[in-house]
């Protein structure tokens, strides 16, 4: 069996987010990128899955520019066989369903017969590539997973449903699986890995190349501000019983939720 | 030509959540501007005359023992023939497990876009714009959809509930088929939370813990009581579910859940960004911390410099009391 796993560079988790422009998003000059951190459960499950010789191969693919492959590098750092990197030319008013038919194209060309993703990207948080792909590709898909188990073309999943409970899924490969947090412990580099991805051809793609004409997306992004501030609240004060009943008094004179 | 809106009512039971209200009254609202009807669909339940009481001028269902589990195959193929049935300009869902599983196939499969977990939409032009938080909320931005429909995945919580009035609306069966594909993957089994409260995403109430609840122990006996004592979600911050106090189902922030009730009460949490990430736009923020520096406070609705383990079980106590 061959694994993809989609993976995307995002800003990294305590970065500050600033707009300088309103009209075009964010302001990325100073901003320092991570794996996102949802591709790293779905790439460290799929190299579990080729330790226990589950899987032949894992290789990752991601959309990005020329500057993204350090990142590609770190995963191919800590063991997958190989990366695609699908070029950003050509791609510049994707939307999901774009990014999704470039990505279940590039599965395709490579025959791959499982897809790990993370179950969203922190920058967009649509978290809608995976279950497009799926449909794309016509395969079945179990999103959000906190466990897996394969056997054969045989899939267990455990979803997250509502209320902190789990729908235990059953499917047959290909499918499509994405990421929970807490499916698996992702692990580090080891040196021997880092010397070797260095070394790593990082083939590049392209849409166009991809045999994917359609890229205009239909979903565009505006308007962009940073979150309203909210306004200055009050520190309550006094001993502890003044503290806990001016409290309560605000919360259901003033507040109304009481 | 595709106009008015198709609303999907989530239920349980036949019995329609919060959700499904603030949706209708909302869509109700926004074809005043846009035009067309607002159309209400149901799958795996053949009523929900009432919710013409919501402003729906119709109800489609969809209903029979393929509608009735979570899987998504049948729901992202009934979703389908609704759209192809009344060829909506806008479809709202509410953002949560069951759409964010089905919707993305309805849009891949039909060409259209979508947009996840919106916090407002508003009539522009004729056309429905919504507003969305993007980077975990560390930011907001603008979207609109050019497509026949637009699909919008709204935040439970964002609007809210007009009040329900008398008026009955017309339900219409719709007669689904489904291929093989559509039951490629199935649920065989639920393994069922401990806990009966409402989930993060869509609760009113949350008390939430931080690192310095101290243990397992600190977050059961604390965290769980304050939270029963009004009818709140227990929720944490990513130290404490890290350091194992609490599963991570309870996690809120940016590798957890995105919050969005009327009250969150933080304690000792300190404010990380991560974690202001999710909770942010909860209307009234209560946060006690020891640290009169911790940066929560710069985001509290109210605030209280003190050890939770000495405010907490007063504040249960008096809570209890203040609804009784």
């Amino acid at each position: 069996m061959k694994v993809g796993v989609c993976l995307k560079q995002v800003p990294a988790s305590d970065a500050r987010i600033t707009i300088s422009d309103p009209s075009k998003g964010i302001d990325t000059s100073e901003v320092k990128w991570e794996i996102n951190p949802y591709d790293e459960f779905a790439l460290e499950e799929a190299l579990r899955l080729k330790d226990a010789k589950i899987a032949k191969s894992v290789t990752v693919f991601s959309v990005g520019a020329k500057a993204s492959e350090a990142k590609i590098r770190e995963a191919l750092a800590r063991g997958a066989s190989g990366a695609v990197r699908i070029d950003t030319a050509g791609l510049e008013g994707a939307d999901s369903l774009v990014l999704a038919r470039v990505l279940a194209a590039a599965a395709q060309k490579h025959g791959i017969d499982l897809l790990l993703c993370g179950k969203q990207a922190v920058d967009t948080d649509n978290g809608q590539v995976p279950p497009m792909m799926a449909e794309i590709l016509g395969w079945p898909q179990v999103l959000v997973i906190s466990k897996l188990e394969i056997s054969g073309t045989a899939v267990r999943a455990w979803r997250t449903a509502g209320g902190g409970a789990s729908e235990v899924v059953e499917t047959t490969l290909p499918a499509v699986i994405s990421a929970d947090k807490g499916l698996n412990e992702p692990r580090y580099a080891k040196l021997k890995g880092i010397m070797m991805a260095k070394r790593k051809k990082i083939p590049v793609e392209t849409a166009a190349g991809l045999g994917v004409s359609d890229t205009a997306g239909s979903v565009t992004l505006s308007n962009w501000s940073p979150p309203p501030q909210r306004p200055a609240g009050r520190m309550i004060d006094g001993d502890v019983d003044t503290q806990v009943s001016e409290l309560v008094r605000l919360l259901r004179d003033e507040a109304k939720v009481l | 030509m595709s106009d008015g809106i198709l609303v999907l009512c989530e239920h349980d039971g036949g019995v329609f959540k919060k959700t499904a209200h603030e949706l209708l009254g909302k869509a109700t609202e926004l074809s005043a501007a846009v035009g067309g009807p607002v159309i209400a669909l149901v799958i795996g339940h053949d009523g929900g005359a009432e919710l013409g009481g919501y402003g729906a001028q119709k109800v489609l269902t969809v209903s029979g023992e393929a509608f009735s589990t979570t899987n998504t195959g049948p729901r992202a193929r009934a979703i389908r023939a609704a759209i192809e049935r009344v060829r909506p300009g806008v479809l709202l869902a509410a953002a949560g497990p069951q759409t964010r599983e089905a919707l993305p196939r309805v849009a891949a499969a039909m060409g259209l876009g979508m947009a996840t977990e919106v916090t407002d939409l508003r009539a522009d032009g004729g056309q429905v714009v919504g507003r969305r938080p993007v980077y975990s909320g560390k930011a907001l931005a603008d979207v609109r959809i050019s497509s026949a429909t637009a699909i919008f995945t709204v935040r439970p919580n964002s609007f809210p509930v007009t009040d329900g009035g008398s008026d009955s609306a017309a339900v219409e069966a719709l007669s689904v088929a489904l291929t093989d594909g559509d039951l490629a993957a199935k649920v065989v089994s639920v393994e069922a939370a401990q806990s009966t409260v409402v989930d993060l995403t869509e609760a009113d109430r949350i008390v939430s813990g931080g690192r310095s609840v101290k243990s397992k122990d600190g977050f059961d006996n604390l965290i769980r009581p304050l939270a029963a004592s009004i009818g709140a979600t227990p929720g944490a911050s990513r130290a404490a579910v890290d350091a194992g106090y609490t599963t991570h189902s309870t996690q809120v922030g940016q590798t957890g859940k995105v919050v969005n009730p009327s009250l969150y009460i933080a304690c000792g949490i300190s404010g990380a960004i991560q974690h202001l990430a999710g909770m942010r736009t909860s209307r009234v923020i209560v946060a006690i911390n020891t640290d009169p520096e911790a940066p929560i406070f710069q985001h509290a609705t109210y605030g209280i410099v003190g050890d939770m383990f000495e405010v907490g079980p007063k504040l249960a106590a008096a809570f209890e009391k203040a609804l009784s």
